[in-house]
């Protein structure tokens, strides 16, 4: 990976190539970097999905089923027939272009594919050719195009390099979706069998074990206790968080990442902080042991199941509502989908903040609520008991995580948080932040090491922006509420602006926190020195 | 390519509708009368099966794109025209975006400096600038139309007219929206030609309406200005034609012919193509819809059948482990 240097990469040729782009070729062996490898069979056999085999994409024959083609039209009808959105961004698109240099992946590879617009005709083109008049009489010259094994093999390469952040929805006069229609692309795909192991693998782990990471519960305990006995030695105090505890007032639910690896779980540590500080009554899940869902990159169904177990757990364990922690799909999932899918929550009671009395009301019937809103509600009444100064070796900007900006419009509560927990806080330019934001160019499942050259191409927008206020403002922190981002961004961050570290905003709240009967802290959750040594005084 | 295609398959129209219309009587009847009768049916009638089939289609969810702070706490001051939390903000959100193309207003283009690893992102307004002017001097040049479709002339029409021409330039006067019509599509045209993204993206279909909105606009002003029409007969023609007691159009030239042709091939081609985005721009689940998922459920008519992997489920696959950790269980 990596093995071009920044200054190579971005060396961005924008223009076009002379073929039309109806031609479709994409030589998969002299694109490797750019592409993700195919599901392993036990995973799409666990999940009985369709045509489970071995291949790869730089083979000839994919094995398709010998009737894919009707397979794939059927499905498409389907679609048509399921979802207005796709009849309506299939219909109305003017090929304008605003969206055209707006996608982090065409700016980062100069690939006219990539282009929201096109990426969409790709499937348009075939929609054109089978369902409407016009292509059935015009063919090409109405934009229309007959679908080949060529055509699918490019909707497998471009449909998974659009990681669905939706940053060019923003920005359509129709507000044409293309997270939506590369859904539909991806669910198109699933019934041949074409779809990413870094997507399958955890929808099957999260199926069986409750968490995309396949962690059991025992090992969920294991890692939770060892989370708390690295913290004790922070603070000096041993936190001892409820598992699957019946009768609590709330469920708390997190991305399993947040208790697995750095940074998540500095993160993880200022959620138990927190709710020790104000005294919550909450339990953990280890069968719910995720709120992520890989699902939502993968078809409605799996996106369903996934989400099941939020409500049933919730249920069973008898809560009043449920507490959601840092992570961006699983907002999105949260907030549009799993009341729709897996509601109504009428067994729940509409969210009270126990120390405020604020009632989230903009959650009465999904009763969730986000940890950033519950915790500036709590900052706002000040219930919390914080000492800024001990994040003042941090510089620090804030990362507008796809999904909680575009699909929640969860844009102050973060920055509210932050500004009460650090002293230095800085934005990184205007159109790339809030609905601007730019991706970490690793969601939707294509955060794999595989893929690693296009997910730092991807990465450019964000990592210049990062650029540009570590160099103006000395930044070297970048903060985000998305534990995707925190996977992804270290890469990203090491690779176009070296020195910013990555960070969830809990972790900065547990930092700040004054928890009583703590011992007098010295370093930070990482374990790191409040005040960094100076380097003249340092051995270096 | 299909730039050219387009642009002969436009001249073809044109002057199919010119030849037509000096051969004689029947062809005149035809292209003045019955044509132009045929494809406002169609294009009225096809608009609404369009409309109809997209609606049959269900929304199962409610997936707006937030492009601003959405209704939570009360002490945060929440954008509804830009997260709407109800039909009030969404109707201002819709209003915003159809009457004034909000969304391309926010149009920025990329400025990649590479030896000195700077991306920028510079204001690009132009697209806006000349998709609104094309739009609305559209719209008012057809309400202008009136003055053709209904005696006595209504008085907004007179209105219309008067603020249209309001810098009194040439005889007759030249009505700004002849001008912002023209120029607009002048340069929504260029832009397809001059920035390679835009022509590379670029189909037959994109060029063809283009042509033929630029055919229909520059008879109009020809018609006007130039080879002028005769407006007594021209009236005297479209009123016959809207009341049903349809004759062939006498003494209005060729020019009149080839307009209203390329105006009804333009009726018809509309309900087919990509000028779907009129009616179609309503419809957009990502515009439409109030930011209020957690508020009020959205019930999805075909939702799944599908259940995930049950408490019980798990507890059994899991349970020498659960025991062993200390879990409490249901069943022990």
């Amino acid at each position: 990976m990596a093995e071009k240097s920044p200054q190579e990469l971005i060396q961005i040729d924008f223009t076009p190539p002379p073929r039309n782009w109806m031609n479709p070729a994409v030589d998969f062996e002299a694109r490797r970097g750019t592409w993700s490898y195919p599901a392993a069979v036990k995973n799409l056999d666990y999940l009985g999905m369709p045509n489970p085999r071995e291949w790869s994409p730089t083979d000839l024959d994919w094995k398709l089923p010998p009737n894919w083609k009707q397979i794939i039209h059927d499905g498409f009808e389907d679609l048509l027939k399921k979802y207005r959105s796709l009849k309506i961004f299939m219909d109305i698109c003017v090929r304008c272009g605003a969206c055209a240099d707006k996608c982090h992946f065409y700016i980062g590879s100069g690939d006219p594919k990539n282009m929201p617009v096109l990426r969409a005709e790709l499937l348009r083109s075939i929609y054109r050719q089978d369902f409407t008049t016009m292509g059935r009489i015009f063919g090409s010259l109405a934009g229309g195009r007959e679908l080949t094994e060529e055509v699918l093999k490019e909707w497998y390469y471009y449909f998974f390099q659009c990681t669905e952040c939706r940053r060019c929805s923003v920005y359509c006069p129709y507000g044409i979706d293309t997270a939506e229609v590369t859904m539909m692309a991806r669910e198109l795909l699933n019934l041949v069998g074409l779809n990413i192991n870094w997507i399958l693998e955890p929808v099957a782990n999260c199926q069986r074990t409750g968490n995309h990471l396949g962690i059991q519960p025992h090992t969920y305990k294991d890692n939770v206790e060892f989370l708390c006995d690295e913290l004790a030695d922070v603070t000096g105090i041993k936190l001892d968080p409820p598992i699957n505890r019946k009768g609590a007032e709330v469920l708390f639910v997190i991305p399993s990442a947040d208790y697995f690896a750095d940074p998540g779980t500095y993160t993880f540590c200022g959620y138990l902080m927190l709710f020790e500080h104000i005294g919550l009554d909450y339990t953990l899940s280890s069968y719910a042991s995720d709120g992520g869902n890989f699902g939502l990159f993968n078809s409605v169904e799996n996106l369903k199941r996934l989400n099941w177990k939020i409500y049933q757990e919730a249920r069973r364990l008898g809560v009043k509502w449920i507490l959601g922690g840092e992570c961006g799909h699983m907002w999105r999932v949260m907030h549009q989908y799993m009341d729709t899918l897996n509601g109504p929550a009428d067994f729940l009671e509409v969210p009270r903040s126990p120390f405020t009395g604020t009632v989230f009301s903009n959650t009465a019937s999904t009763k969730m609520v986000h940890i950033c809103e519950f915790t500036s509600d709590l900052l706002r009444h000040g219930k919390l008991k914080l000492d800024k100064s001990r994040n003042d070796k941090y510089r620090v900007t804030f990362h507008d995580s796809c999904n909680p900006a575009r699909a929640v419009g969860l844009l102050e509560e973060p920055r509210y948080v932050l500004k009460n927990v650090c002293n230095h806080f800085f934005e990184m330019p205007e159109n790339t932040i809030r609905e601007h934001t730019f991706c970490c160019a690793g969601g939707a499942g294509l955060g794999n090491d595989e893929n690693m050259e296009m997910r730092l191409r991807g990465g450019l927008p964000r990592g210049n922006a990062l650029r540009w206020v570590r160099d103006h403002n000395d930044v070297n922190l970048m903060t985000c509420i998305c534990a995707i981002d925190r996977a992804t961004l270290p890469p990203l961050a090491n690779y176009w602006a070296p020195g910013v570290e990555i960070a969830g905003i809990h972790e900065l709240v547990g930092n700040a926190l004054i928890m009583e009967g703590e011992n007098e802290r010295t370093t930070d959750l990482r374990g790191l020195p409040l005040v960094p040594e100076k380097e003249e005084q340092g051995d270096v | 390519m299909g730039a050219l295609i387009s642009l002969f398959a436009v001249a073809v129209l044109a002057v199919l509708a010119a030849v037509g219309a000096s051969v004689g009587d029947g062809p005149r009847f035809v292209l003045g009368v019955i044509v132009p009768g045929v494809a406002f049916a169609v294009f009225l009638a096809g608009i609404l099966y369009r409309v109809i089939h997209w609606a049959a289609s269900p929304v199962p969810f409610r997936i707006p794109t937030t492009t601003g702070q959405a209704r939570s706490l009360p002490w945060i001051r929440n954008n509804e025209l830009e997260a709407p939390s109800g039909l009030l903000g969404v109707l201002g959100r819709m209003a915003l975006e159809v009457l004034f193309f909000r969304s391309l207003f926010r149009n920025t283009r990329i400025e990649l400096l590479p030896e000195k690893q700077k991306l920028s992102y510079l204001a690009d307004k132009t697209l806006w600038a000349a998709a609104l002017a094309f739009h609305w001097a559209m719209l008012i040049s057809i309400l202008r139309h009136f003055r053709f479709f209904v005696e006595p002339v209504p008085v907004w029409v007179d209105w219309l007219e008067s603020a249209d021409g309001f810098f009194q330039v040439g005889l007759p006067v030249f009505f700004a929206t002849s001008i912002l019509y023209l120029v607009g599509l002048a340069y929504l045209l260029a832009r397809r030609f001059i920035d390679p993204k835009v022509r590379y993206i670029s189909l037959a279909s994109d060029y063809f309406a283009l042509y033929l909105l630029l055919g229909i606009g520059l008879t109009g002003f020809l018609m006007r200005h130039v080879e002028k029409v005769d407006v007594v007969q021209v009236k005297a023609a479209i009123a016959g034609w809207a009341s049903f007691q349809a004759v062939a159009p006498v003494g209005v030239g060729v020019w009149y012919f080839v307009h209203v042709f390329l105006v009804s091939v333009l009726f018809v081609y509309f309900p087919f193509s990509k000028l779907l985005h009129a009616p179609g721009v309503f419809l957009s689940p990502t515009r439409n819809l109030a930011n209020s998922n957690r508020a009020r459920r959205h019930v999805n008519p075909w939702n799944p059948e599908v259940v995930g992997h049950s408490y019980a489920e798990w507890e059994e696959e899991f349970h020498d482990k659960l025991k062993a950790s200390g879990y409490a269980l249901e069943k022990e």
